[in-house]
């Protein structure tokens, strides 16, 4: 009258397998769950049994122990209702402890049955494959999601009757009609959706430079920050960088879609998100939600940004704090939140993108329209805190569009742009082959003697541009990376003077400003 | 109206009288003429302040003369390095004097502008623009070169930029304050408070610690175009407080000169509506020199008398005295010696001729007042104007090479040679 059955819980972005070990004995009839658990798996005591009962089965009168181990981890979410439904049937006998051997179980249950969707089936599909597990039976919403993990059955249920039929089968073949096995094939998945119906750069009038900023941008993965008045077009170009990104590829799809489907974000019957993420939080966006946490840590905005592009629109309007709060994952890729209930790392791997506007107005430097003082407009980019501007490679102003070039033929399209891209983006791959770098922004101080190697003229002009521009050491690394994304963009080998003038010319704002 | 002996001793009532504050020049002057003299002011009795004050005013002053040891606050005057220039003394501004309302007493620090010497007050708006800064800034420059006083209100925007600019080529220029002459009011002006006392001075007619507050201004104008020969008005918008400077200057007589601007500028829509009604347009800033020593010259030779073109203050004849200056400036015209250059110099064409073709293109298209990369970018020839040229590689090579200036991430404006004399080549563009 004991069972043990297999079910996954999350930690961070990845998963461990938790046993659910049931068992019914003799005595006062009562039901105890123990195992560290979290309210909403404690009630999942009521959904199970007012679950079973509706399905049709007359649950004895016993002693009924739940236990998840290990039993020392936090369990949250109501993943585990599935497995505690059929360990209890396993129990009863209703099939014999064979029929679930090396398989998974995840699902909520419903009164009447039914099993619901989950968070975080990639996640936990992927452990379980890699432990040994032969199949899982996820709910059916679920199951596009884990059928992209290679060498595991995963079956898609919609209700428990259909999950205790296919354990009462012996034959393979019936079994294989109850719950087919789902198949997704991870190249044409990868290959078959490409970014039909994304905004495309070819819509853009105007705003060359701008758009050339967001190509090198987008070739060496800099942090670009777009200042310019209302209605110039900064969140237009800003939707339009992932459609210039290079398309995710398979181990990144498999990052992207584990952090979306433990935030619970997939769309039903979605097996991946092959589409570059793209995240606009609106600027009252409070530090947890940003970078993630609560007391039961859950991913943020940037997490959910991770391998495409995080768009910080109205730049000053974020709280201090709040943006303070990036440079950490602006640094290290990844951010690290510490609760009471344990610490984890969630991924966070974007290009951060930021529009502003110049003064509070929005029309500085235009006198005719703008009305605010010096001061006034000081103190707005003064708003923005330092650390972050200092991260930020690429800074462009953008003035109103008139409306004869909005008339005007339309701009290159993204899918030219994306081929110049892709061409820097291979460059960097050579590059940087066997280093933990993955993209020009990416280089420390240490190393940019090596990659951003200068010859005596080059050298000649950098010095020029520090005598005439007077920056500092700070911006004239940030001047170096960007040349080196320029010259990639171009194939070049070595960095031309042309390159660093033309970087020089994207120093980041608040050089001037203040 | 000085008095020929006119004692130091008199000095530290003077400063009592000068810094209270409810009381107006003109019964300050009263109370000094009734009493002979500040210090005759200090011990006379309440029954005489009666003659002249209001009960409330009275007092007011006597609470205020209870607190008050005009010795010691004088020894503390002096420690600072501040003057008191009151009417009855011969160092009183010249020009100032004759204005009417003369202000009692001036706080100064630093050297008052010599009665000989030019003066012009630049004013402006405070939220100026790039084109206004530009202009101030070169007008102040060559002011300062030329040996005239710069006189101007030292706010943020035009005034200060144009004292600034005087200051750095080694001019003079006087700096009249809102607020107590030990208070530096715009904070960001620090530098040119710092500067003024060395390089000119500081005026104030508020007593020490006076805060600016918004009515301060509108008589502060009133000295600082009553300080000036002549008033230029830089950028004005069409309701502006430069314009107060500007009714006071005709009140008291002066010229007015405003630089016009485009008719879309709403920033130059005060001063193009001064120049619709007769003030004269400032083209040349050579005309503006010119003229000027022309004025001291004439004004010498009738004995310093009369000093103004135009007489009368009423309002209604004001209109009427604008077209007096115009007509009377057209006429002096004739002394407008220096015909107008083309734009291009020598200089230029030398520097010009060794740019590569392209970089000369990017050159032309650059102006004075900042364009953005777009608007650039439409002035090229069409062969630059598409394709893999690299506009912004070749501005920032201008910038480095001292040809165009950065002004923000998106703006060039271009930086053009200057003739041999170092004053633009006949005009400002």
């Amino acid at each position: 009258m004991f069972s043990t059955i297999y079910a996954g819980a999350l930690h961070g972005v990845s998963a461990y397998l938790v046993a659910v070990e049931v068992d019914i004995s003799k005595g006062l009839p009562s039901f105890s769950m123990v195992g560290s658990l979290s309210c909403e798996v404690r009630e999942s005591r009521e959904r199970v049994c007012v679950a079973l009962k509706n399905a049709g089965f007359d649950l004895p009168p016993n002693r009924i122990t739940v236990n998840l181990s290990p039993a020392d981890r936090r369990k949250e979410g109501t993943a585990f209702d599935l497995a505690i439904g059929v360990g209890m049937l396993a129990s009863f006998n209703y099939f014999s402890q064979n029929a679930v051997e090396d398989t998974l179980f995840l699902g909520e249950l419903g009164l009447n049955g039914e099993i619901k969707r989950v968070r975080g089936v990639l996640p936990i599909v992927r452990e379980a494959a890699a432990r040994g597990i032969r199949q899982c039976i996820v709910p059916e919403e679920n199951a596009a999601e884990g059928a992209v993990i290679p060498g595991i059955a995963v079956r898609g249920a919609s209700h428990i009757c259909q999950v205790l039929e296919f354990l009462q089968t012996e034959t393979e073949g019936s079994r294989e009609v109850i719950l087919p096995r789902l198949q997704q094939d991870l190249q044409s998945l990868l290959t078959g959706e490409m970014t039909a119906g994304a905004p495309d750069f070819d819509q853009v009038s105007g705003q060359e430079t701008a758009r050339r900023a967001a190509e090198i941008a987008a070739a060496g993965f800099h942090n670009l920050l777009m200042v310019g008045p209302p209605g110039a077009g900064k969140s237009m170009i800003a939707k339009r960088i992932p459609g210039i990104l290079p398309l995710l590829t398979a181990e990144e799809c498999l990052e992207v879609t584990s952090v979306a489907s433990v935030a619970g974000l997939t769309g039903e019957g979605t097996a991946l998100v092959t589409a570059r993420p793209f995240q606009s939080p609106h600027h009252t966006v409070t530090q947890a939600a940003l970078i993630g946490g609560s007391s039961i840590p859950r991913p943020g905005v940037i997490s959910l940004a991770h391998r495409g592009v995080l768009f910080l629109d109205e730049l000053p309007e974020f709280k201090r704090e709040v943006l303070d709060s990036l440079r950490q994952p602006l640094e290290e890729h990844k951010v690290n939140i510490s609760r009471i209930s344990g610490s984890v790392s969630y991924p966070g791997d974007f290009m951060l993108v930021c529009a502003m506007n110049p003064c509070p107005c929005g029309y500085y430097p235009n006198r005719n329209r703008c009305r605010c003082t010096e001061p006034q407009v000081r103190k707005y980019m003064g708003r923005v805190s330092g650390p972050i501007l200092d991260r930020i490679d690429l800074c462009v102003e953008l003035q109103s569009v008139d409306v004869l070039s909005l008339r005007g033929g339309r701009g290159e399209s993204s899918a030219s742009i994306r081929q110049r891209v892709l061409r820097a983006r291979e460059q960097q791959e050579k590059r940087y082959v066997g280093t933990s770098y993955r993209f020009n922004a990416d280089i420390d101080a240490a190393d940019m003697e090596r990659y951003c190697a200068l010859g005596q003229e080059e050298q000649d002009c950098m010095e020029q541009l520090y005598h005439s521009l007077q920056f500092s050491a700070r911006a004239y690394h940030r001047i170096l990376k960007v040349a080196r994304t320029i010259a990639d963009l171009e194939g070049a080998e070595k960095i031309g003077v042309e390159h660093l003038m033309e970087a020089a010319f994207y120093r980041p704002a608040h050089e001037y400003w203040n | 109206m000085y008095q020929e002996k006119y004692k130091e001793s008199e000095l530290p009532y003077e400063l009592w009288l000068c810094s209270f504050p409810d009381v107006g020049n003109r019964q300050l002057l009263q109370l000094a003429e009734l009493c002979g003299g500040a210090k005759g002011v200090y011990y006379a009795g309440l029954d005489r302040w009666r003659q002249v004050l209001k009960e409330k005013q009275v007092e007011s002053l006597k609470r205020f003369t209870e607190s008050w040891k005009p010795e010691r606050e004088y020894e503390r005057l002096k420690e600072r390095g501040i003057r008191l220039v009151t009417l009855a003394d011969r160092g009183y501004p010249g020009r100032l004097r004759e204005i009417p309302d003369a202000p009692y007493g001036l706080f100064v620090c630093g050297s008052l502008p010599g009665e000989q010497e030019p003066t012009v007050a630049v004013v402006g708006a405070r939220e100026c623009s790039q084109y206004g800064s530009f202009v101030a800034d070169k007008l102040g420059e060559i002011l300062g070169r030329s040996g005239i006083t710069v006189v101007s209100g030292m706010a943020r925007g035009v005034d200060g930029i144009s004292q600034q600019a005087a200051l750095n080529v080694g001019g003079r220029s006087c700096g009249v304050l809102g607020c107590g002459i030990d208070i530096c009011y715009p904070k960001e002006n620090r530098r040119l408070y710092d500067r003024l006392p060395g390089q000119g001075c500081l005026i104030s007619s508020y007593p020490l610690g006076t805060p600016a507050l918004a009515w301060n201004f509108p008589p502060r104008n009133r000295i600082v175009s009553g300080l000036s020969d002549a008033v230029v008005v830089v950028e004005a918008r069409e309701k502006s407080g430069t314009l107060i400077t500007v009714d006071m200057a005709l009140e008291q007589g002066k010229e007015v000169y405003a630089v016009p601007g485009r008719i879309t500028d709403r920033l130059s829509d005060g001063c193009n509506r001064l120049i619709r009604q007769g003030a004269v347009p400032l083209l040349n800033p050579e005309e503006l020199i010119q003229e000027l020593y022309g004025l001291r010259e004439r004004q010498c030779a009738q004995g310093g008398q009369g000093k103004n073109l135009l007489s009368g203050t009423s309002a209604a004849k004001r209109k009427k005295d604008m077209t007096d200056i115009n007509g009377d400036s057209n006429g002096s015209n004739g002394g407008r010696t220096k015909e107008h250059h083309g734009i291009e110099t020598v200089e230029e064409r030398k520097i010009r001729s060794g740019l590569p073709p392209e970089l000369e293109a990017v050159y032309s298209a650059l102006e004075l007042t900042p364009r953005t990369v777009e608007e650039i970018r439409v002035k090229l020839p069409q062969n630059l104007r598409e394709g893999c040229f690299n506009l912004n590689a070749c501005l920032m090579r201008l910038c480095v090479e001292n040809m165009a200036v950065q002004v923000s991430p998106g703006c060039f404006s271009g930086v053009f040679a200057r003739d041999s004399t170092g004053i633009f080549p006949g005009k400002f563009d």
